[in-house]
């Protein structure tokens, strides 16, 4: 089965960039996403820059609404996606709990809907 | 009319004895799809209450029942075959299907399925409440109806809500099958909890008026057996159960004529099961031998040792108060500290209790917490503060659910504060 694992956290949560513990959690993500590779059950993954940069839009009433932000203002942002392919919700919560975020953040597991799994 | 009775007979029992097994087999062939299993074995015990009275009932129930259970199944999978998902499991079942009955559940396999089906209703993926409801449903039998009773809430709001389990189940992929072993220990964790859960619901009604339910009781213990028989040297399970049956010994005594619950203090302790006494201690035993303590060993052997005294005074109060020591570290929470509180002011006296219970930080939270108002009126009353265990007894009875709880708590505080 198909699932996104949506990675978020608090911007100023975790490691700061340019610390030991910063450059220890870059390498915890290089093997993860090693490992995930080398499963064969990877299909993609993506980082996003970070909320400042996102615009959402909306029409309502035919009019269209393009404002500043991402689409709710919540602690956690919403930082990057992985899809993945497995065999069932257990194997797709073992990935989300090596996610280094899921210490500080947090990983929601969502299968794709049934339409997208056999695509 | 006896022939209209030995169906009705026949259907009871074939309920009892086939539910779970039937359940268990059809999941684990329909690719662990709980929610179709479900409706297909409900609608072959609705085929069954339907047709036997007027043809009389098939002479192996289990494999009639099995048959048509199977052929539902497959009626609604065609039915949802423009899924291609469907479409693989009816092509399966379809190449296994024949003209001839099938066999009755497969009880050699039925213990592997059934742990598969307790695994996939207690997934941490669904909300607590949710897998308590679906373990009473699937593994327990309950009507729909049954489960929304002991929740308290409607038939449609149960159905809808066991609807949105098992569809996550089936959406989600919540896997039909027993957990590795790393993951094993915490998820059997989860289970047990998910049983004593149900016990308690039965043990002390959460609201309403009735004080037990002695049918969840019933079926917690029955729960419980099974996971024992299932995971035999699981210390943990063996503790849970031990635990329920020395509790369950003593339901008989809770309430008198009138369904008013009586202490612990003042219950009739020639009336307690020595049966079910002997059986706990005994799997309590078999427990402790295993070598691996934890929470539920202790709370069945502060049980054990509630039920080894002949009489209140006689109880082994030091040693309780130890045990719950040990559970306040095993398992900490209020509930343990308020018992060990209780248990050291019998063995040391009421100041050594209330300046634990004194201690407990709930902020804000502890003056609705009922159980802390009312061990600390006891407490207060031992201690010759009539004035303060006047308040703390009203305190508590204003926050107690039950009317059968309030109305004891009310005789307590007239026989203790003689006013």
């Amino acid at each position: 089965m198909k699932y996104m694992l949506l990675l978020r956290h608090e911007p100023t949560a975790g490691p700061a960039e340019g610390t030991p513990e910063f450059d220890a959690e870059m390498t915890s993500w290089g093997e993860v996403m090693g490992e995930l590779g080398r499963s064969g059950s990877m299909i993609a993954a993506h980082g996003l820059d970070t909320e400042a940069t996102a615009t959402t839009v909306r029409i309502r009433n035919g009019e269209s609404l393009v404002s500043d932000g991402p689409f709710a203002e919540t602690k956690e942002a919403f930082f990057s996606y992985i899809i993945i392919d497995v065999a069932d919700l257990d194997a797709a919560l073992g990935w989300a709990r090596k996610m280094p975020n899921v210490t500080y953040g947090s990983v929601e597991v969502r299968p794709l809907s049934s339409h997208e799994q056999n695509g | 009319m006896t022939e209209a009775v030995e169906p009705a007979e026949a259907i009871e029992r074939a309920y009892r004895e086939e539910w779970t097994p039937l359940l268990a087999t059809l999941a684990g062939q329909l690719g662990g799809d709980v929610g179709l299993a479900e409706d297909a074995a409900a609608e072959a015990f609705a085929a069954a209450v339907a047709e036997w009275p007027g043809r009389g009932v098939p002479s192996r129930p289990g494999a009639w029942l099995t048959t048509v259970a199977r052929r539902r199944a497959i009626d609604r999978l065609r039915r949802e075959a423009t899924r291609s998902a469907a479409l693989d499991r009816l092509e399966t079942l379809m190449r296994d299907d024949d003209t001839t009955d099938h066999e009755p559940p497969d009880r050699s396999g039925v213990a592997d399925d059934r742990l598969r089906l307790m695994f996939t209703c207690c997934h941490p993926a669904l909300a607590l409440e949710a897998r308590v409801a679906l373990t009473l449903r699937t593994l327990g039998g309950l009507e729909v109806a049954a489960v929304a009773r002991a929740f308290l809430t409607t038939e449609t709001t149960m159905y809808q809500r066991l609807v949105r389990a098992k569809r996550k189940i089936k959406a989600a992929g919540i896997p039909y099958r027993v957990p590795d072993a790393d993951e094993l220990p915490e998820r059997v964790h989860g289970i047990l909890h998910v049983i004593h859960l149900v016990y308690t619901e039965g043990h002390v009604a959460s609201t309403g008026d009735d004080l037990m339910r002695v049918d969840l009781c019933q079926e917690a213990i029955r729960l419980g057996r099974l996971v024992v028989e299932l995971l035999p040297t699981d210390t943990e399970a063996l503790g849970l159960l031990a635990f329920l049956l020395l509790t369950d010994a003593r339901r008989s005594t809770r309430t008198d004529g009138r369904g008013m619950p009586v202490a612990l203090e003042d219950q009739d302790r020639g009336h307690w099961d020595r049966s079910l006494i002997a059986e706990g201690t005994a799997i309590l035993n078999r427990a402790l031998g295993l070598g691996a303590p934890g929470p539920f060993q202790v709370q069945a052997a502060i049980a054990a040792l509630h039920a080894e005294a002949p009489h209140w005074d006689a109880t082994d109060w030091p040693q309780i108060a130890a045990l719950y020591g040990e559970l306040s570290v095993m398992a900490p929470s209020p509930v343990v500290t308020i018992n060990r509180a209780a248990a050291l002011a019998m063995a040391d006296g009421p100041h050594v209790g209330l300046a634990l219970l004194a201690g407990i930080d709930l902020d804000d939270r502890l003056d609705r917490y009922q159980p802390w108002h009312a061990t600390r009126a006891e407490l207060l009353a031992r201690a010759g503060d009539a004035e303060g265990a006047e308040s703390a007894y009203r305190r508590a009875v204003e926050l107690t659910p039950s009317a059968a709880e309030r109305e004891a708590l009310e005789a307590r505080r007239r026989r203790i504060l003689g006013s």
